[in-house]
């Protein structure tokens, strides 16, 4: 193979920091959203299922209205709504922020979900055996509820992968807009769209085997 | 905090362009869940039934469709095709095109899963009456996989209709684009994506309550 300009090698190595900058957004921004959205999303997940009713109701009032709305139409919410009360968030910032929003909601929905797939008769035992609240929860529900949550929290994670593209569109040079300013440049539409969604499959990939690595770890019979 | 004046003027000064680009999201969420119940059928059909050769590229399909964002494929689709010299499709019958595909992906796993989940004595009976093999699927498959996967076509109804918003990042007026473009017009923020915001809740869970009657009017007997 030739090294000379015009060729999809030559191109690629011309922007090979352009794009694997526009990578490290994409992973640094994911990470962040992620670990973000699991935190919030843990306690969000616990309150739904066992708070006071108003806060439940609360809960269930912001997922409700984190399901039905677009994330696109969440981060420039956010974007152009922090702005206007002066509270200056760089793009960066504004899409991690409202992609962990929106991923909260369906990390609490689905710990929700998992929480009450575990028999009443757990929680019951535990508190005939005179357990305290965050002792029946830490050592009785979580790790029956984790096992089945994690296979739905590692779908939100690749959501989230996918959805740092969308932080292109208010200005974030993640993979798929310095993908777009290489084609800018060179006019390999193709080439470069189809690198960026290789690198992408691969990320998803690596996380979903990463998922299933933790499936393993966590499931009932340990290999 | 900044003192914010609200002045709805202006979104009611567009509620027309609003209309309009509600009604066209949801065009072209039904368009793209029709075709994608076409391709998603035909993709299942060939997984299940088909040669071991089908099952890989549909495979491929799937998995490529699935693993990479929505956005790129839009891109793809609406600056790739003009490079291979298919350069008659606008911005929203490209946008029409990949969200097809897209939803085709997701509806060949929602029916895969549905044709898995028919009980095989299902198939041994209908064989045992001596159904043909077509009638086999018209008659005893089909009715019971579509009644299986309803919950999921609800689903995915909605979660397509919250996907053209991503029609805005090439310029297809719908929701989003037009919440958009009157932000920066008018510098309205609040109001504007306010407004965005409310119509896609409310059209949402429209859908979803209207689905759920239709759920239950046909849903299955488990």
């Amino acid at each position: 193979m030739t090294l000379e300009p015009g060729t999809f090698l030559f191109e690629a190595w011309t922007a090979r920091f352009a794009l694997m900058n526009g990578l490290w957004v994409t992973m640094t921004s994911s990470f962040f959203s992620i670990v973000l959205a699991t935190l919030a999303g843990l306690l969000m997940g616990v309150v739904l299922s066992y708070a006071w009713w108003p806060l439940r109701l609360l809960a269930r009032a912001y997922v409700d209205f984190m399901r039905g709305m677009p994330v696109l139409v969440l981060i420039l919410f956010t974007y152009y709504g922090l702005a206007m009360f002066r509270i200056n968030v760089p793009p960066y910032w504004a899409g991690v922020i409202a992609l962990a929003a929106f991923a909260t909601a369906h990390v609490a929905e689905n710990l929700r979900g998992a929480v009450q797939s575990v028999p009443a008769g757990q929680m019951e035992a535990a508190k005939a055996i005179g357990l305290n609240f965050p002792k029946r929860i830490w050592y009785v529900i979580v790790p029956q509820a984790v096992r089945r949550v994690l296979p739905p929290w590692v779908n939100t994670c690749l959501e989230i992968v996918k959805g740092t593209t969308l932080l292109s569109v208010i200005g974030v040079v993640e993979l798929l807009l310095a993908s777009q300013q290489v084609i800018a440049r060179n006019y390999m539409v193709i080439d470069f769209y189809l690198m960026a969604a290789m690198i992408y499959i691969v990320v998803n990939f690596s996380i979903a085997q990463l998922g299933a690595l933790l499936e393993r770890r966590f499931s009932y019979i340990r290999y | 905090m900044i003192q914010y004046y609200f002045d709805w003027s202006v979104i009611w000064r567009s509620w027309d362009k609003f209309m309009a680009a509600l009604g066209l999201g949801l065009t072209l969420a039904v368009i793209s869940l029709a075709a994608g119940t076409v391709i998603g059928l035909a993709c299942a059909m060939a997984r299940v039934y088909g040669p071991r050769w089908l099952s890989w590229p549909v495979w491929l399909y799937v998995e490529f469709i699935r693993n990479v964002p929505l956005l790129l494929l839009i891109f793809f689709v609406y600056f790739g095709l003009p490079e291979l010299d298919i350069s008659y499709l606008d911005k929203t019958q490209s946008f029409i095109l990949t969200l097809s595909l897209y939803a085709g992906a997701y509806m060949t796993e929602v029916f895969r899963a549905g044709l898995a989940s028919i009980p095989r004595q299902y198939m041994e009976a209908a064989k045992a009456i001596g159904m043909r093999p077509w009638q086999r699927q018209r008659y005893v498959i089909m009715p019971v996989m579509f009644r299986i996967t309803l919950p999921a076509f609800s689903n995915n109804l909605i979660s397509l209709f919250k996907d053209t918003s991503l029609a805005a990042a090439i310029a297809v007026p719908e929701l989003t684009f037009v919440a958009r473009q009157i932000n920066a017009n008018t510098f309205r923020v609040m109001e504007s994506w306010l407004t965005a915001s409310a119509l896609y809740l409310i059209t949402c869970y429209v859908i979803a309550t209207a689905l759920r009657l239709l759920e239950r009017r046909y849903a299955s007997i488990r």
